[in-house]
């Protein structure tokens, strides 16, 4: 059989009930808890990211002034950051977090596929985190190389923490990709066998759509870095020549010979450029159901949605060789990963049509949550315009290795999903706590933090064409770069500070808001999807008491006309829709059974 | 299910219930054996990434060829007659029957350990005549691609030995089937995977 209800399983359920406070809060089984984890963990290792930018940005901005970080110790810096923000940060908050605690309630199931699986994917995963920070503490201290990892330099004397450092992170990379392999597989499947009796996938919100095609990408990307990872590791610690030529260090030859550094970026690509939407696709899914709820409008082009983001996964496997037009290629390489590059930039110019559109003319809300998937609209354009300059061949060769680059990726892939994952956590924040934050806080954080990366980000453009290059401790004398640079520099480092200061308001309002925010209500924004229709807020474990919902309807049902609100749940049948003008009706439907 | 026909319905159209107790989209097999459908394919692509990496790197000009140990053909043997067996368990399985069921499963489960045995003197072999792993890349091939295919059979034979298990202190044919069944699946992955790699090995 296809499909067994869970609420049809009471003796399974009843299995996985906590008994103790550790099995409830601890080695809990219950998806929202193991998502509350994920988001902790992942938010607190962002947190030490954003630290060590900080220090980056005091460096570089008033390098006479302070002392804080050497050469060795900001390389790692960089290194830390980039590698925490994207993997650890960013993948685990937007899957494990946002994807553990909404998947089962909104495709209206009672938990993941495989609870065992998904407790032990989280505990897996801080077991990552842990190995990853341990790096800090042994001799030499965490790798320096770039969150690149490009061999040799990786594994050379020079480079900071080449003997345990890079251990650590590979082991660590390893441990996180078996942890995400474990989610993944529950996302999936989930989302495929256990949608509850009327949900089509067709009726899923998009924010399942992205978390999904997201899921499937992970798990085909992740096992390219396994594979590196793994190779680099018998590299360092068995001799082997995979990825090492010959090479003299300090003038004494290796004993590595005829190794394939292009091969290691090869493989480290095809991993990293679906990384890239591995973190996008779920923020696309999730900004949409904040835009429709808030905008009180359908998502405007539903289906092309859907399909834009099925392209986006598909093409992001084909264009990983635009991060390696500096390596050297064949030109029609080069002209091919070009091509696909501006190929995919359409569907994802679709998105964003689509959000503004939906924009159009609809009953605009302008609470936080609004303000932040609004601001990410602006910065997504703007990261993604730089990136069709980056695209192409010609154009990316100059600016490659100056901060144009990090400019340009922070807008697209920091600030953007960030901007998301705020949005997300405020609209969110009623139905996990059952309370509401604290709006003139949040509208506050909103605005240091969206102006502030500009004044952080946009200034670094222009650095970036005057050919100042990244991943420099200081830039010493050139010609090239007049001094009011170093003005610039300082200038951001100032606004970095303030944005970085600013996330205490988020961290004071979700503290503060958890018991003197007003309560939320079930459903405080009168949103169409099925996790705000569950009989408890906060959801109570199992999701939906005795009897699971029915959907009659896609998550988009926004000012129908004629209705009495101008929302209509997706487990509202026609019947008791008091509509006027209703054009479909469907014989099959009993209404006896409904349980709206 | 119709993949174009899911994509392409307009579900602002369609009100009412849709497709009773299984939604559209759904596969009609257990979630298990869905899980175990994408888990094969994300081993697949791994294996694939390291014969593109083997191809790339046999191509630069320090490659040596490794003459294959002629055991190696004895142990696919052990490794095809634990895939049979399996088949042999699963189709017993199937069929609601006790009978040799215990014999065919367990009997799976202790060749594919002979098999690793067996792999693991060629590895000893190669040592003692200094065939290192660090000596020539098409060596530091041959141990990587042949322990992670033995990495993969111990995740299998720890499933199967739970399964083993509850065979044993006396569960009936249809509660363990599911598990049975998906063991068959996961060896006749590996002996593939295994036909494949050794086919690689032995013609380059």
């Amino acid at each position: 059989m296809a499909y067994v209800p869970l609420a049809d399983q009471d003796s399974e359920m009843e299995m996985h009930h906590p008994h103790s406070w550790v099995t409830k809060y601890v080695w809990s089984q219950d998806h929202k808890v193991i998502a509350i984890q994920y988001g902790g963990i992942a938010i607190a290792v962002g947190v030490v990211a954003l630290i060590l930018s900080l220090l980056m940005r005091m460096q570089l901005g008033f390098p006479e002034t302070f002392d804080l970080i050497d050469p060795s110790s900001y390389y790692q810096s960089v290194t830390m950051h980039g590698m925490i923000m994207v993997v650890y940060m960013l993948t685990a908050l937007l899957l494990g977090g946002f994807g553990n605690y909404l998947i089962p309630l909104m495709c209206g199931a009672r938990d993941m596929v495989f609870p065992f699986l998904n407790m032990l994917s989280v505990w897996v995963y801080a077991l990552s985190v842990i190995i990853l920070m341990s790096s800090f503490f042994v001799s030499g201290g965490p790798t320096g190389a770039g969150w690149t990892l490009y061999p040799p330099q990786t594994t050379m004397a020079g480079t900071p923490g080449h003997d345990m450092g890079i251990v650590l992170m590979l082991l660590s990379l390893a441990v996180f990709i078996v942890a995400f392999t474990m989610g993944g597989l529950n996302y999936v499947t989930t989302v495929l066998q256990y949608r509850c009796r009327g949900l089509t996938m067709m009726r899923l919100p998009l924010t399942v759509w992205g978390i999904f095609i997201a899921t499937i990408l992970g798990l085909f990307a992740f096992p390219a870095l396994l594979v590196s990872a793994i190779m680099m590791l018998f590299d360092i610690l068995l001799g082997t020549s995979f990825f090492m030529p010959a090479v003299i260090e300090s003038g004494t030859p290796l004993d590595h010979n005829g190794g394939s550094p292009i091969l290691f970026q090869h493989l480290f690509w095809f991993f990293g450029h679906p990384e890239v939407y591995i973190v996008a696709l779920p923020a696309f899914g999730l900004v949409s159901d904040v835009l429709s709820t808030h905008a009180r409008k359908n998502i405007f082009g539903y289906r092309m949605m859907v399909w834009a983001i099925i392209a986006i996964g598909g093409l992001s496997f084909v264009v990983w060789a635009h991060h390696m037009y500096v390596s050297g290629m064949h030109p029609y390489f080069g002209f091919f990963f070009a091509t696909t590059t501006l190929i995919i930039a359409v569907p994802t110019a679709l998105k964003v049509y689509n959000w503004v559109l939906t924009l159009w003319e609809g009953d605009i809300r302008l609470n936080a949550p609004m303000y932040f998937a609004i601001g990410f609209i602006f910065t997504f354009i703007h990261g993604g315009l730089t990136g069709l300059f980056l695209g192409n061949v010609v154009i990316d060769l100059p600016l490659s290795d100056t901060y144009f680059v990090v400019a340009h990726f922070h807008m697209v892939m920091g600030v953007s999903p960030v901007l998301v994952i705020f949005a997300a956590l405020y609209h969110w924040y009623p139905k996990v706590t059952g309370r509401m934050f604290h709006e003139g806080m949040a509208k506050a954080h909103f605005w240091i933090t969206f102006l502030g990366t500009y004044a952080i980000y946009l200034p670094m453009h222009y650095l970036g064409f005057l050919g100042v290059p990244r991943r420099y401790y200081a830039m010493g004398s050139t010609d090239f770069i007049p001094e009011s640079a170093q003005d610039l520099n300082a200038a951001i480092t100032i606004a970095a500070l303030i944005v970085g200061a600013a996330q205490i308001l988020f961290f004071i309002n979700i503290f503060w808001s958890l018991r003197n925010g007003k309560p939320s209500g079930p459903n405080p924004w009168g949103s169409a999807s099925l996790e705000w229709q569950t009989p408890d807020t906060p959801p109570k474990h199992g999701n939906w008491g005795d009897e699971l919902p029915t959907v009659y309807r896609w998550a988009y049902d926004y000012s129908v006309p004629g209705a009495h609100e101008d929302f209509i749940p997706q487990n509202v049948p026609e019947s008791e829709e008091p509509t006027a003008d209703e054009q479909h009706f469907d014989p099959d439907h009993d209404a006896s059974k409904a349980d709206a | 299910m119709s993949l174009i026909k899911t994509l392409t319905e307009k579900p602002w159209e369609r009100k009412g219930v849709i497709g009773g107790l299984n939604p559209e989209g759904a596969f009609e097999s257990p979630p298990e054996r869905v899980a175990l459908g994408f888990f094969l394919t994300i081993a697949s692509v791994i294996f694939s990434m390291f014969g593109v990496s083997y191809v790339i790197r046999m191509s630069l000009p320090d490659w040596e060829p490794l003459a294959e140990p002629s055991q190696l053909w004895l142990n696919t043997g052990l490794l095809a007659i634990s895939s049979i067996l399996f088949q042999w368990a699963r189709n017993i399985a199937n069929a609601g029957k006790q009978k040799n069921l215990m014999t065919a499963f367990i009997g799976g489960g202790v060749f594919a350990l002979l098999f690793i045995a067996g792999q693991m003197v060629i590895w000893e072999n190669l040592q003692a005549t200094g065939f290192y792993v660090a000596s020539n890349p098409a060596n530091s091939f041959f141990y990587l691609l042949t322990g992670l295919h033995i990495a993969h059979l111990l995740g299998g034979l720890w499933v199967w030995s739970k399964s083993s298990i509850r065979l044993i202190s006396g569960s009936k044919p249809e509660d363990v089937r599911l598990s049975i069944e998906l063991c068959t699946l996961y060896w006749h992955f590996l002996l593939i995977v295994w036909l494949v790699i050794f086919a690689i090995l032995s013609n380059t």
